[in-house]
């Protein structure tokens, strides 16, 4: 604390301080004179008491400087809400990290998942209205209604993952938006209908001879095209490592930069193909169920609908058990 | 057009690629498991292949390639073989066009 003497005469504006306390104490002292019961007051306590003035005005200060500092937060922050509320609304997902490159990825994957949970949600729904229907033996007429509503709902799911790997294709091909068992066996960023038509020969009895032979037929045209563009995948990575491989070796010419560019156009290219063989794998998935709904009765569709179900409900429920399973 | 219309005359299958093409060599893989020996005419490698890729756009070929033709009548791209591969249509097509025989 400095030194605070009356008879200092040098004034500056570093000395405002002192000049306060010189003027308090001062005021003190003239009213020490005024009222007799304080004479015994001395320098010190005067001098005190100024000081603890003065930290309490300095201290009001402070917290009316905090308190404004709060409110134009808070201000800033109800703006932010209702601009979030804005986005979300128009259907842009706004992701809480500030990193701008990562949240465009991030947006693309995360509103999916979130897409996908709530169309699972209600397939599930419409899964158990159908089981009611079946179970209590509703009529052909009622079942149809059903088991095309829960086809249709499979279209928007295509639909939806066909928007999906336009933003992120590489999030979809991952198959994290699937339970871990369900990625046991993806490919091409969903499910086989060839195996899936296999599971159910069995669950789908009496079939005719001619429904028999189109389902196995289905099942092998299924076969061939996974083949066809398992195949055509096969020749996508062998070209992208053949592209990058090429811009390897001794880097000492100027001319490789402009190879290099040009290859890793060239790789940029081909990666952009990709989304077209999960399209196409989702076109195969979509018409191998239309094909199937086709073939077999109503009454036939809808249990095939169901043991499907049951089927991805049994992996979905082996992912949980294995990730709650007991580690040493 | 003219160019498109005279290869695709030429055999039972004919399909239109590009050498760089995966989702072709996709296609052309179908083809052979079906047994069948489609002509391959690469768009990159031909002398008019940019006119053909925009005859072919015209005819609604959407992506330009692979496009299918068989016993001349142009049939689709990748989308639409493979619809009509699984309902069974693309085999009685190749069959009517004596591509194949079973």
């Amino acid at each position: 604390m400095a030194d605070v003497s009356p008879r200092t005469d040098t004034s500056t504006d570093a000395d405002t301080e002192d000049k306060n306390l010189r003027f308090q104490i001062n005021q003190s002292q003239d009213m020490v004179a005024s009222d007799g019961s304080d004479k015994y007051r001395d320098q010190k306590t005067l001098r005190r008491l100024a000081q603890n003035r003065e930290a309490a005005r300095k201290s009001r200060l402070r917290k009316k400087a905090y308190v404004q500092q709060l409110e134009s937060s808070r201000m800033k922050l109800t703006q932010l809400e209702q601009e979030l509320q804005r986005a979300r609304q128009q259907g842009i997902f706004v992701s809480s990290s500030g990193d701008q490159s990562q949240s465009m990825g991030g947006n693309g994957a995360l509103a999916f998942d979130v897409e996908y949970a709530r169309w699972l949600e209600e397939h599930n729904r419409r899964i158990n209205e159908l089981r009611g229907a079946v179970n209590s033996h509703a009529g052909d007429g009622e079942l149809r209604i059903i088991v095309d509503g829960v086809l249709a709902h499979y279209d928007s799911i295509f639909r939806i993952k066909g928007d999906a790997a336009k933003a992120d294709v590489f999030h979809i091909l991952s198959g994290m938006w699937k339970t871990p068992a369900e990625r046991c066996f993806l490919w091409l960023g969903g499910f086989r209908s060839s195996e899936l038509l296999k599971l159910l020969i069995n669950h789908l009895e009496p079939l005719t001879e001619q429904q028999l032979s189109s389902i196995n037929n289905l099942q092998q045209s299924s076969q061939q095209a996974e083949d066809a563009l398992s195949q055509g995948m096969e020749a996508l990575q062998q070209s992208l490592a053949e592209t990058l491989a090429g811009s390897l070796g001794p880097s000492a010419s100027s001319g490789n930069v402009a190879n290099y560019m040009g290859q890793m156009a060239m790789a940029m290219g081909k990666l952009g193909t990709l989304e077209g063989f999960i399209r196409q794998a989702d076109n195969l998935r979509q018409q191998t169920l239309q094909h199937m709904h086709h073939i077999l009765t109503t009454r036939q569709s809808a249990r095939a609908l169901l043991a499907i179900n049951d089927y991805f409900s049994r992996l979905r429920a082996l992912s949980s058990l294995w990730l709650a399973r007991p580690r040493e | 057009m003219d160019r498109i219309r005279e290869l695709a005359s030429k055999k039972a299958a004919v399909i239109f690629t590009k050498s760089s093409c995966c989702m072709c060599y996709s296609i052309k893989q179908l083809f052979y498991e079906l047994g069948a020996s489609p002509a391959v005419h690469e768009l990159d490698k031909e002398a008019r292949g940019r006119e053909m890729e925009l005859a072919l756009r015209g005819l609604g070929c959407n992506p330009s390639v692979p496009a299918v033709f068989i016993g001349g009548v142009f049939v689709g791209s990748t989308t639409d073989v493979i619809s009509l591969h699984v309902d069974g249509s693309l085999k009685q097509m190749l069959i009517d066009a004596k591509a194949i025989w079973f």
